[in-house]
């Protein structure tokens, strides 16, 4: 019989770069073992960071994912579900297939980890699953109606598995960043952003560290009477 | 050739899991046509998501293979597989026949 490992497991979703590769180092360095996945290869310089090559919806390698997981550690305690892509455009000018890709890695991918994550987070009936939202969704931006409504999509999908797995000991949270300085911004025009800025309590981009203070707070084990919510930066209300 | 015993088998090394950590009274019967889930079953729904998930690890780990126990055929079957131990195993064998025949 496999014995679990004595560290804490979880696993993150786009970890090649931005805002993931900064939680896989954040979470290594406290001590966890990290799984992390992306399309493309990525690095950490840690022999507790195990890196699969997927694409957060493609269902056969996800479980496959899951089940090499189970096998190498038999637990999971927690999932970061950050994997996400946005674009920027008028609905009238956006195309079908956008639509497509950008429901199918926010809202598909996001809903395939958290199965496979639960399965194996209720063998020990304890489990932390934290998902990602958005600003963009409370505050209803022009230019983008997919980004948000696939948001608004993983909001509900967040709110509703928290009730579904409540039973195995398992909580489902999500954080709604404000505009971070990563790739998935860097199209965006500057007026936009500033006035995005603007509609927050407090007027400033987002740090890694503030996305970070919100997902330990979610899987601390001390958070167990807290799931179903959604927890925007900045001040932004839901 | 996949054979039908050690399908159940499997289904029967998950029920005697289950009963491990369920009360005496609400214990699952290990024969093929007790009543499972649906009309008289004894188990509800998250019961099921026990059992579906814990047969669908032992058919990964024994046959190397995936099989979703919970595809939309399950889902919309007239006759519910999961309304016994014995529909359910000749589910398995079917979904697994089906996957390995698309495979070849």
């Amino acid at each position: 019989m496999l014995k679990p490992p004595d560290k804490p497991v979880i696993v993150i979703t786009g970890t090649r770069k931005g805002i993931g590769k900064y939680l896989a180092q954040y979470y290594l360095e406290k001590g966890f073992i990290v799984a992390g996945c992306s399309r493309e290869p990525a690095e950490q310089e840690s022999d507790r960071y195990r890196h699969f090559c997927l694409d957060v919806c493609d269902e056969p390698k996800v479980k496959r994912m899951f089940g090499e997981l189970r096998k190498a550690f038999g637990r999971l305690d927690a999932l970061i579900n950050n994997a996400g892509i946005a674009s920027m455009n008028h609905f009238l000018l956006t195309p079908q297939k956008t639509v497509q890709r950008i429901f199918n890695t926010n809202v598909l991918g996001t809903f395939l980890f958290c199965q496979e994550a639960a399965k194996l987070m209720k063998k020990n009936r304890y489990g932390r699953i934290v998902n990602f939202s958005t600003v963009a969704t409370p505050l209803k931006l022009e230019g983008e109606a997919i980004y948000a409504s696939s948001k608004a999509a993983v909001n509900s999908l967040t709110q509703v598995l928290a009730k579904e797995v409540a039973s195995f000991g398992i909580t489902v949270n999500a954080v709604g960043p404000t505009p971070i300085p990563t790739d998935l911004i860097r199209g965006v025009p500057e007026g936009k952003i500033k006035s995005l800025l603007a509609q927050q309590a407090i007027g400033r981009f987002a740090e890694m560290r503030d996305v970070a203070n919100v997902t330990d707070f979610f899987i601390s084990p001390a958070s167990s009477f807290i799931t179903g919510q959604v927890v925007y930066l900045g001040g932004v209300a839901a | 050739m996949i054979e039908r015993k050690r399908i159940l088998e499997m289904v029967c090394e998950a029920v005697d899991e289950m009963n491990e950590t369920l009360p005496h009274a609400e214990r699952l019967e290990k024969s093929e046509a007790a009543p499972l889930f649906g009309r008289d079953g004894r188990l509800d729904s998250l019961g099921l998501v026990n059992l579906v998930v814990a047969v669908e690890e032992k058919v990964r780990d024994a046959f190397s293979t995936e099989v979703s126990l919970t595809d939309e055929r399950a889902m919309s079957h007239r006759n519910s597989p999961f309304r016994s131990l014995g529909a359910m195993t000749d589910y398995i064998l079917h979904a697994m026949e089906s996957s390995y025949a698309q495979a070849a």
